[in-house]
């Protein structure tokens, strides 16, 4: 039995394939956070008077907050003098077009497995990619454009649409939510927009690919995506960073605006690095996300697969305003070695009629530890709300643990709200049976792990759906399974 | 084929099998009865390469090779498969994508091709038409809410898709209702051939009315303590085990 298990544990050590560096000159801005770094990354990005104030507004604030202590993991004091708010790989010149992005850049991405080639991308997915602090370029954009669709990177976006970016910015994360996302709204250097207007279907999935290189720097990106009346959208985002043996923080702040009849598929798959497999080094992804469900028979889902950084707290969370609205959150969290993460959803039930489903499944490896956290809130003229929740942990080994925190709030006793929640063990009869049809150890649970999680993965875009899978088998394997 | 010698293995340092000698052939089928807990289900365990179990003397030489040095992975790239007494139920796994990838590890460990999916897929449909297997059983999570009957010809059917050179059944017919165990024999016999070998292990004698075995061995305290023609196994249904109990008393 406990040769078996040492099976298991053994192919559970895994090796991050997207930990090099890119050697690239940067522009950055000293350590350290006060107003005159605020200052600088707005005077860097040319920024309106509005949107300074905005952020020292933020700043502001934030001085007066606590860090929040109430999540399950542990973690030594951030030290945010000691982080660099800004940095910026040197171009030569200012790029007008995708063929001009500096090769080394081009390269990075493509060892990513990111084209920014429009011919070579995978047809059907527009793409923003950003590095450090910001967006390097932006594909598909004028085709985009012809539909009405403005995609872009948002320091583009407050340029060129800035009274889209001042109505809605912070509409759904105010700046004094949480200490993380009024951190990220004083700094925030870049990050994707997205308007889709009336009635517009996106024709292609879009997508942003966040990657972090230098070294000592915070990366605190801002998304904010707006679904026009009777629109729709399918956005994705990943991302990476390189191996250090330094802590990196992440804090971004996604807002999501669904109007009458509008839906957003909002899909997230995450491979930041972890850390190694003592604990040292990873990325501290302290992430906001929040969306709206403004008019009535709108939907908003949050489809995630976690599997990187070394702490992951964040919430991805609907707003069900309008009657009739939908909400959706489907999870995999994965976590291995020393990963802790605490992670789930906040469904607030405000309009008549609005259902929110919530699917998500653990899987603790190593010595990590797994939280679900999620809340369910019926306000009082909420009638007929429904919510279910399904919560499931898969344990490998016997060192990891998985946790489930379930609130629910009802106020109108129209409401019908159900939850249900497994705990289970891979089981060494599982491989066994595996192994004894002639399938190694690691495909085993690489099958094991991918059965377990399959309703979350069904939810994820053809086109990606099968990267995540070799994901989900990479992050407990020593190699693809 | 299959060449056991003096095999003896444990189970949390108590002697389970004590020094079984037992000889296959290509073509063959061996039936091994006994009591419970004389070490029938070691036997298959041990041979399939179980970890929870420990050999601690004896050789086991399978197609000409050291069959106790390789992992359960190679044993089943060599052609032994092990039809479970307790199938494993692997949520929002399918069985065909299980199969699937079974198959094509198994090809992969012979040095073949993987199958594409139309090959696959005609593969499947052939094999489904032998063991008499309907297709939704295929498409459900493996093992998952099937009833026992449906297990064991899930088991059935992955022999057949893999076609091994030596087939273990490991009370194949524990909890089947003699409808089932019809059906299932009948895969098995209709997978017989001049090159393959089966061995049954088995409580009861009924399951041989329809897997007819050219030899039966008794097992008793793990050792073979009775070998013969298919004939032993009606006159161990007649005495019950008892005789045998009685018999070798002395060495138990």
């Amino acid at each position: 039995m406990n040769n078996e298990l040492s099976a298991i544990e053994k192919t559970v050590l895994s090796d991050y394939k997207y930990g090099f560096v890119t050697e690239i000159e940067a522009d950055e801005a000293p350590p350290g956070l006060n107003e005159d770094t605020i200052r600088f990354i707005s005077a860097k990005k040319n920024e309106p008077e509005w949107m300074l104030e905005w952020r020292l507004k933020a700043y502001n604030h934030w001085l007066k907050m606590q860090e929040p202590s109430w999540a399950n993991i542990k973690y030594d004091a951030i030290n945010y003098q000691d982080i660099k708010y800004y940095s910026a790989p040197k171009q030569k010149k200012k790029v007008n077009s995708l063929d001009e992005i500096d090769p080394e850049l081009r390269k990075t991405f493509e060892k990513l497995g990111i084209s920014l080639d429009e011919q070579k991308r995978l047809s059907g997915v527009a793409i923003d990619a950003v590095i450090d602090s910001v967006s390097i370029g932006t594909t598909f954009k004028e085709q985009l454009a012809e539909l009405g669709i403005i995609f872009c990177s948002i320091s583009e976006a407050i340029q060129e649409h800035p009274e889209l970016v001042k109505k809605y910015i912070g509409s759904v994360v105010p700046i004094t939510d949480n200490y993380f996302s009024a951190l990220n709204s004083a700094v925030f250097s870049d990050g994707s927009f997205c308007y889709i207007p009336k009635g517009v279907r996106c024709p292609m999935e879009l997508s942003t690919y966040f990657r972090i290189n230098a070294e000592g720097t915070g990366q605190f990106e801002r998304t904010l995506l707006i679904a026009d009346e009777g629109s729709y959208v399918s956005y994705l985002e990943g991302c990476t960073a390189p191996i250090r043996d330094e802590n990196q923080l992440h804090a971004a702040v996604v807002e999501l605006i669904a109007m009458e009849n509008a839906e957003i598929k909002y899909s997230t798959v995450q491979n930041w690095y972890p850390g190694d497999k003592d604990g040292v080094g990873g990325i501290y992804n302290f992430v906001t996300k929040r969306g709206i469900c403004q008019g009535a028979h709108s939907k908003i889902s949050w489809t995630q697969v976690e599997t990187g950084s070394s702490i992951t707290w964040k919430y991805p969370s609907v707003i069900l305003k309008g009657d009739h609205s939908v909400g959706e959150f489907y999870s995999v969290a994965v976590t291995n070695n020393h990963q802790q993460a605490d992670t789930g959803t906040k469904m607030m039930h405000l309009g008549k009629n609005t259902r929110s489903r919530i699917v998500s499944k653990g899987i603790s490896a190593g010595v990590s530890n797994n939280s679900y956290r999620g809340l369910v809130h019926v306000g009082k003229n909420a009638a007929n709300a429904r919510n279910f929740s399904q919560c499931d942990s898969l344990l490998l080994g016997d060192k990891c643990g998985a946790h489930t925190f379930p609130y629910i709030e009802v106020k109108n006793n129209t409401a019908v709200v159900e939850h249900e929640a497994t705990t289970s063990k891979i089981g060494e009869d599982q491989i066994f049976y595996c192994n004894q049809r002639g399938i190694d150890t690691e495909t085993a649970v690489a099958l094991i792990i991918n059965g377990f999680a399959k309703e979350v993965m069904n939810q994820l875009p053809m086109e990606f759906a099968v990267e995540a899978q070799k994901l989900l088998a990479i992050s407990l394997e020593g190699s693809v399974g | 084929m299959l060449s056991i010698k003096n095999l003896h293995a444990n189970i949390d340092d108590k002697k389970i099998l004590k020094g079984i000698n037992l000889e296959i052939k290509p073509g063959e089928v061996h039936a091994i009865m006994g009591p419970n807990g004389s070490g029938k289900s070691t036997l298959a365990s041990v041979l399939a390469g179980r970890e929870d179990y420990e050999v601690t003397e004896g050789t086991v030489e399978f197609a000409g090779k050291d069959l106790l040095d390789l992992s359960p992975e190679e044993r089943a790239g060599e052609g032994l498969f092990l039809a479970f007494q307790y199938p494993v139920e692997i949520p929002g796994l399918s069985t065909t994508n299980f199969i699937k990838t079974a198959v094509n590890e198994v090809r992969k460990y012979r040095g073949e091709e993987p199958l594409d999916a139309v090959a696959f897929l005609k593969l499947m449909k052939e094999k489904m038409a032998m063991v008499n297997i309907d297709q939704s059983l295929l498409s459900r999570s493996l093992n998952e809410g099937f009833s026992g009957g449906e297990k064991k010809r899930n088991e059935v059917f992955q022999m057949a898709m893999l076609q091994p050179k030596l087939a273990i059944l490991d009370e194949t017919d524990s909890g089947l209702d003699i409808d089932a165990i019809r059906i299932v024999a009948n895969g098995v016999n209709k997978l017989r051939s001049k090159d393959n070998a089966v061995l049954v292990v088995t409580h009861y004698q009924r399951l041989l009315d329809y897997i007819v075995p050219d030899f039966v061995h008794v097992l008793y305290n793990g050792r073979i303590v009775k070998s013969g023609p298919k004939e032993l196994a009606f006159e161990l249904e007649e005495k019950g085990y008892d005789f045998i109990k009685n018999e070798f008393k002395v060495e138990a």
